[in-house]
Formats: structure tokens, C-alpha cells, sequence
């Protein structure tokens, strides 16, 4: 009933486009949290008026398709500015914005979530702002952004899907050149679907759980 | 500066031809979204109905749409359903796969704020002699549906975020279809999806703030 043309090469070919896929993403959402985290205490820190500028372009992150965002950095690098960049360093650039622009907005309901009354408490003990960032704000707030940090950190993984479009051979893409070879596109597609599905559904119930074990009622 | 010649007005000439594109754009978006919420409505049905089969026609519908990406829903609709025979338009795929993504999505929304919403409430409207199905007519989904409007907004954006997926189906005549159709004819790539990327970013806020609009004029007390 089943035969399949499908060859231990082919699945190596299949397995190192799941690890570019990773790797993609790990550096994406590494580097994106941690601008995150810069961006959403400065957003929170210097008011909504003066964060402004800051905040309007994290939100056209937010507001034009990845897919746009790859083809117009990969275009405006390599074309406008004429500088040889491998399309590997331009998807994680653009992913890591990305992040960047989602997190921030984590961060700082994560910090709102904090009552102000709390750390003016701790401010009035006579503990620094930075004392009160990293032993009031941090714990509490990590409790409220780290199930959607983890929903982000998933939703990148899938968006990252989009990377082929700068010539990065990640599974999506890798299972496509798979399926113009050896036409069967239903059993490969349930391969990658799979591996997606196995990658994301434990982290997300996980974070599902996190999220319920951790809130206040 | 730049070694580069910007050609915006070549890149402009085009802008009737991609303002065409956006309307294709929104209407699959539009369609999706209505698709998607009453499908959601349906899975959400059939979440409460307590029959275990209807349970696991939801749940897993929700999970495969939750955890793959929506670019290998697309792909799959169009070129996994072609495995069986079913040879679909790269509109129809493209409406389809973002229906199903937004479906997912949206029960899922649905079940947050079901959470919201009393059981007392079903038991009163039970004990007033109501139908189960009424109860959840007339009670429950009102109320679900006005919890989870912003949800619904997002995901609205999402969905017009998603129809740049249709590329890969090889969709021509939506937005992103129409720019790189036009790129590939002009190669003017920056210009172009500059332009795209503007058009976009206009959509989005415009569904942004009605939506805004509307919840003001819908949800007042």
C-alpha cells in the first residue's frame, strides 16, 4: 500500500532544512527578546508621548506582512545600498525585529501588570530604580509576559516559514524542492506538517500551563 | 549617497493596478473573516455539546491551526488537497487555508471568553425554558462575541496580513500577487514593494481604527 521514492538522503535533506528552521529562529527570538526587553522599558519608561516615534515603528513591524519586510530589507541591502549580504543574515535581521516589535509589547504590559503602588513601595524602602527593576518589576512581570513570550517565540518559529522568499532553505522550502522531485506532495507535506506540529504543541501547552498554574486566582 | 537610481515614478504609473490588488486583498480577508467566525462559532458548538467526536473535530482543528504555520496551510490546501484530486484556484486555496487558520484562532478566542461569561447564566436561561441551543443563542453568544471583539480585530489583521502568503500558490491578482507580477516585469523591487509595504501599513490602520469606531458606537453603556 505504501511505497514512497523518498531516500534516507532526501530525508537529511529534510532534517537540515527543520535545523536551518531552528537555527533561524533561535538566533531570531535571542536577539529579538533582548531588544525587546530594551525597547518595551524604554517605551514604558519615558511615557507614551515621548515613545512615540519609537512605538510607530515597531507597529509597521507589526502592520506589513513579514513576507513584504523580507523582500523589501533584501532588495534595499542588496540592491540600494550594493553591500553582499547572504539572505540568511537579512531573514534574521528582519525576524529579529520582528520579535523585537512584539516583545516590546509583552514587556511592557508585563511591567503595567506591576501595581505602582508596588514599587513605589520598594522606592520608598530606598531602592534604586534599578534595584526595583530586577527584584520587584523582573519576578512579577516575568509571570505575566512569559506565556505570551512563549506564544511568540512559537508564532516566530512558524513565521519563519517566510524566509525562503531571501533564498534561506529552511523545511518549508527544503520539503517544496522535495515535492518538484519526487511529486507527492501529500505524504512530504504531512512530514513537515508534523514536525511543525511536534516542535510547537508541547511548548504551547506548556505555556498554556505555565499560564494557568501562575495566575493570581 | 546611494549608488542606486530611485524610480518611484515608474514604480508609481503602477499604483492603479496594485490599488487593485489591495481590494482583492481585502476582499479575501473579508470573506476569510466571515468564513472563520462562523466556522468558530461552530467549532465552539462543538466544544460544549459534550459529544466526544464533535469534541475531537475541534480540538484538533484548532491545534493543527494553532501550531503549523499558516503558510503550510496554504500549501497544503492547494497543492495536499491536489494529492486527492481536488484541484483548487490559488483564490479559492489561499480564502480557504486563511479561513481555516483564522476558524482556529478565533475558537480559540471564543474559549477565553466563554470564560468570562458565567455558567450560572446558561442556567438561568435553562431554567427560563430555554432550548440549550437558545441559551446560547441568545445568552452566550452575544456576549462571547462582544468579549472577543478586539481578539477579532487582531485577527482581521492577520488575515490581511496573510493573503501575502498567497505567493506561494502562485496568487496573482492580490496585492503581494500584483507588486512582484510587477516586479518581475519591472524590477524596480524596492520601489514597488515600498509601495505594497505603504498600502498595507494604510489597510491595516484603517481596519484598525473602524474597528475602533465601531466598538465605541456597538459597545456602549
Amino acid at each position: 500500500m505504501f511505497d514512497t521514492a523518498l531516500t534516507a538522503k532526501d530525508l537529511v535533506f529534510l532534517a537540515q532544512g527543520a535545523g536551518m528552521t531552528l537555527f533561524v529562529t533561535a538566533i531570531s527570538v535571542f536577539f529579538g527578546t533582548i531588544m525587546g526587553i530594551i525597547f518595551g522599558v524604554i517605551r514604558y519608561q519615558i511615557g507614551p508621548w515621548w515613545a512615540a516615534p519609537l512605538t510607530f515603528v515597531l507597529d509597521v513591524f507589526r502592520s506589513i506582512p513579514l513576507l513584504i519586510q523580507l523582500v523589501l530589507a533584501n532588495a534595499f541591502v542588496t540592491t540600494v545600498l550594493g553591500l553582499r549580504v547572504s539572505g540568511f543574515t537579512v531573514a534574521c535581521s528582519v525576524l529579529s525585529l520582528y520579535t523585537a516589535a512584539y516583545c516590546s509589547e509583552i514587556v511592557r504590559g508585563g511591567i503595567e501588570a506591576v501595581p505602582p503602588t508596588l514599587r513605589r513601595a520598594a522606592r520608598s524602602l530606598g531602592m534604586t530604580w534599578g534595584q526595583d527593576m530586577t527584584y520587584v518589576v523582573l519576578p512579577l512581570a516575568t509571570r505575566v509576559a512569559l506565556p505570551s513570550w512563549i506564544g511568540l517565540a512559537l508564532g516566530v518559529m512558524k513565521d519563519s516559514a517566510l524566509v525562503y522568499i531571501v533564498q534561506v532553505v529552511e523545511l518549508l522550502k527544503s520539503t517544496q524542492t522535495l515535492i518538484t522531485r519526487l511529486q507527492e506532495p501529500l505524504f512530504l507535506l504531512m512530514i513537515c506538517g508534523l514536525f511543525y506540529f511536534l516542535i510547537s504543541f508541547p511548548i504551547a501547552r506548556f505555556g498554556g500551563y505555565l499560564e494557568k498554574r501562575w495566575s493570581n486566582d | 549617497m546611494f549608488n542606486y537610481n530611485f524610480r518611484w515614478n515608474q514604480a508609481l504609473n503602477s499604483l492603479p493596478d496594485m490599488l487593485e490588488g489591495a481590494l482583492v486583498t481585502m476582499e479575501i480577508a473579508i470573506l476569510s473573516m466571515v468564513i472563520g467566525i462562523t466556522v468558530a462559532i461552530l467549532l465552539t458548538l462543538f466544544r460544549l455539546s459534550g459529544n466526544r467526536i464533535l469534541y475531537a473535530i475541534a480540538t484538533t482543528w484548532v491545534e493543527i491551526a494553532r501550531n503549523t504555520p499558516a503558510l503550510f496551510q496554504i500549501y497544503m490546501v492547494h497543492f495536499g488537497l491536489g494529492g486527492f484530486g481536488i484541484h483548487l484556484s490559488p483564490y479559492m486555496s489561499l480564502l480557504i487555508g486563511i479561513a481555516f487558520n483564522n476558524a482556529g484562532y478565533l475558537t480559540e478566542n471564543f474559549r477565553g471568553a466563554l470564560k468570562a461569561i458565567p455558567e450560572t447564566q446558561t442556567r438561568a436561561a435553562r431554567s427560563l425554558g430555554m432550548s440549550p441551543l437558545q441559551a446560547f443563542q441568545n445568552v452566550i453568544l452575544p456576549q462571547m462575541l462582544r468579549i472577543s471583539f478586539l481578539p477579532m480585530t487582531n485577527q482581521m489583521v492577520w488575515a490581511i496580513l496573510m493573503t501575502s502568503l498567497g505567493a506561494v500558490v502562485a496568487m496573482n491578482t492580490d496585492l503581494y500577487g500584483v507588486t512582484s507580477e510587477l516586479n518581475a516585469r519591472t524590477f524596480r523591487t524596492f520601489e514597488l514593494f515600498a509601495i505594497a509595504a505603504v498600502i498595507f501599513y494604510l489597510i491595516t490602520k484603517a481596519i484598525t481604527l473602524s474597528a475602533r469606531l465601531l466598538a465605541a458606537r456597538l459597545f456602549r453603556y
